[in-house]
């Protein structure tokens, strides 16, 4: 998958201005960016939900922007994708939000889509809860569900939205051992978008850092967290202050107050 | 599987329900008749006046409702209302010589026509034309007559019998 | 200070123009998927029961006052002229032609157009609708249309059932209460409703339908994906419905007079 010279802009405000990325078959690649630096909208670029002002996405050697709906939905179904918060069907419980994709896209007799669910349930351990309701669930669980729900339909590519927030360690511990283990038997390339640092560089091949629009560093994690660069080092180590600074831009402080008084 | 169930049952009663309530309101609040094939024989007369009969009206006998109005047209052979009745078809011995008028359920019901039968060894059979008719009265016509009347009797010219109390 | 008006004027005018504009594509795709979607009816049937036989109770509770009062102030009105008896033609017109798809419509924007707009508007606050697009389904065709369609499916059955309960709560009052002969009661009604003024109600329970299940699912599709942005699609939801329905019932009777 390559992205070249990509810039998008929402209502005048540039959120990319010219990012390049290369993302390689088999691997899992971390994107990494502080909160508001449009990780999610690079994501929603890559599966062509938003379409870029300029620039070139190409999965697989098809270029995205090139493609019709029905083209990127073709697309899709050789993608999963994960969701923060997992986005179960809440009407639905979780046999049949897993099988959901198949009942849309094909027409396999029960049996063995049943075969097909279960086994997928099995694989992130929850095919003891194919009968609880999304709201019966605790976080862990539901992302567990929707990465059953992602691999249902064997895709190729595996996109993981900020899959980490809100987990307690355990299930973290689950969710990551689980990314690993998915791309490593099933042959996946994944993507992963977190500004967890250091959950990240435990799972990923290689990490980008985004900020102000541009990939600001690139490398396997264990190099970017030596990078000697202000703005990298800022972010890989939770600085409160450099060179994104701890106060909003503001008037001088003394000036202020002088004039209160 | 037993959720479904329920889904499917609730929705039944509703549907059901629904399509019931419209089948009441057609068939029960309406004077519109939903015989299976149109049975009986049509009857044809001419009114002066139809005042506010209305297609669906009742056709009755001494009461009893024997058919109902089909149809209302100007003639302008005649330059009279053609009244179509159909009459059901148990009641076929309505002799020839019968008259039909315009009657008013109540004083603001729905009008309705009245069969008298007439004393013929002959009976009215599909198409006849009623030969004795008596138009609608319309109220206002009805009150203009008394008011004239009433006016003529101030000026003394009244006719004999209107000037008896 | 005029020239700022006008340009005020003219922005909302265009904010009008883009939202009729807006509804009427919406309604325009979802016209298109009606095929599909009636081979999928089992989807349909589900929200059948969602919009429709959910709203049942609160539509047979709300019909049989409606009819009670009618009874109740009819037979005081037709009093006052001696003609008690009319009193079921009365109700049965006044309930077939305005009150039962009027109320109806309003009860059903208030209770099914309400659920479906909270319904959608928290699809969309939780990614469900995203992740259906990232499923490769159409989550228009997958989840609007079935909505859509058991709303319109609903309404003109729910309109006929307040229209009934409605006659039978006037009856209840009028005849059992107030002593109006039962067979002048029903004979004139019989008399006096034309299979035209029932016609007359199915026509615009179903207009009704239509522009109430719209509303609520453009609303709900369109929310703001936060827990403020659904709670004011719902808002909106009944209120859009409610200023509609009022509207399109003038127009509708106007025309069918």
């Amino acid at each position: 998958m390559r992205v070249r010279g990509l810039h998008y802009s929402v209502s005048q405000r540039p959120i990319f201005a010219g990012v390049d990325l290369d993302i390689e078959r088999g691997s899992v690649t971390a994107i990494m960016g502080p909160s508001g630096t449009g990780k999610t909208t690079l994501l929603r670029l890559i599966t062509g939900q938003l379409m870029a002002d300029r620039g070139l996405v190409e999965v697989e050697g098809q270029d995205v922007a090139g493609l019709q709906r029905g083209g990127i939905y073709q697309m899709r179904r050789r993608m999963g994708m994960l969701f923060q918060n997992g986005a179960l069907l809440t009407d639905l419980d979780v046999y049949e939000n897993v099988a959901f994709p198949l009942r849309e896209h094909t027409r396999l007799p029960e049996r063995l889509l049943r075969h097909v669910v279960l086994a997928k349930l099995q694989a992130v351990g929850l095919r003891g809860a194919c009968r609880l309701m999304p709201a019966e669930l605790s976080g862990g669980m539901a992302r567990r569900v929707a990465i059953a729900r992602a691999i249902v339909m064997d895709p190729q590519l595996l996109i993981y939205d900020e899959p980490f927030v809100g987990l307690d360690p355990i299930s973290l511990g689950v969710v990551l051992r689980l990314i690993r283990l998915l791309n490593d038997t099933l042959g996946l390339t994944s993507i992963v978008v977190s500004h967890d640092v250091h959950d990240l560089s435990e799972v990923a091949d290689f990490s980008y850092l985004l900020s102000g629009g541009l990939v600001i560093a690139a490398g396997p994690p264990s190099a970017l967290a030596t990078d000697t660069r202000e703005e990298v080092r800022q972010f890989m180590h939770g600085l409160p202050d450099g060179p994104v600074p701890f106060h909003y831009p503001a008037p001088d402080y003394l000036e202020q107050l002088r004039q209160l008084s | 599987m037993r959720q479904t169930r329920t889904i499917e049952l609730g929705t039944g009663l509703f549907v059901l329900l629904g399509f019931a309530a419209l089948f009441f309101l057609v068939t029960q609040i309406t004077n519109r008749e939903f015989g299976l094939g149109d049975g009986g024989y049509r009857l044809l007369g001419s009114f002066e006046q139809v005042g506010g009969l209305k297609p669906g009206a009742p056709v009755s006998m001494s009461g009893v409702t024997i058919g109902h109005v089909e149809g209302i047209e100007y003639d302008f052979n005649e330059y009279k209302a053609r009244v179509t009745m159909r009459i059901d078809s148990d009641y076929d011995r309505i002799p020839d010589d019968s008259d039909a008028g315009i009657f008013t359920a109540g004083l603001l019901g729905g009008q309705y026509i009245g069969i008298g039968p007439g004393g013929s060894e002959t009976f009215l059979a599909e198409g006849d034309q009623m030969q004795f008719t008596q138009s609608a009265i319309v109220l206002e016509n009805l009150i203009s007559k008394f008011l004239f009347s009433k006016a003529g009797e101030k000026h003394g010219d009244a006719p004999a019998e209107a000037s008896t109390p | 200070m005029l020239a700022s008006l006008t340009s005020e004027l003219l922005q909302s005018l265009r904010i009008a123009l883009q939202a009729i504009g807006a509804y009427t594509l919406f309604f325009v795709r979802l016209l298109k998927e009606v095929p599909r979607a009636l081979l999928r009816f089992s989807l349909v049937v589900d929200q059948v029961h969602n919009s429709g036989a959910l709203s049942l109770v609160i539509i047979m509770l709300s019909g049989l006052f409606v009819g009670m009062v009618l009874g109740l102030q009819g037979f005081d009105l037709l009093e006052r002229f001696g003609s008690e008896e009319s009193l079921g033609s009365a109700a049965a017109l006044g309930l077939l032609k305005e009150l039962g798809p009027v109320v109806t419509a309003l009860l059903f924007a208030g209770r099914a157009g309400t659920a479906l707009a909270s319904e959608l508007g928290l699809m969309r606050a939780t990614d469900q609708l995203a992740a259906m697009e990232m499923m490769a389904v159409d989550p228009v065709r997958r989840v609007v249309m079935p909505r859509f369609l058991g709303g319109v499916l609903s309404m003109p059955l729910l309109a006929a059932i307040f229209s009934m309960i409605g006659i039978f709560g006037a009856q209840l009052v009028g005849v059992q209460l107030m002593g109006v002969d039962a067979g002048q009661f029903w004979s004139q009604m019989r008399s006096a409703v034309e299979f035209g003024d029932v016609m007359e109600g199915v026509v615009k329970s179903c207009v009704f339908g239509v522009a109430c299940s719209l509303i609520a699912v453009y609303e709900g599709y369109h929310s703001v994906p936060t827990a403020e942005g659904v709670g004011r699609a719902t808002t909106r939801t009944v209120v859009i419905s409610s200023v509609i329905v009022l509207l399109l019932d003038y127009m509708l009777t106007a025309v069918m007079l």
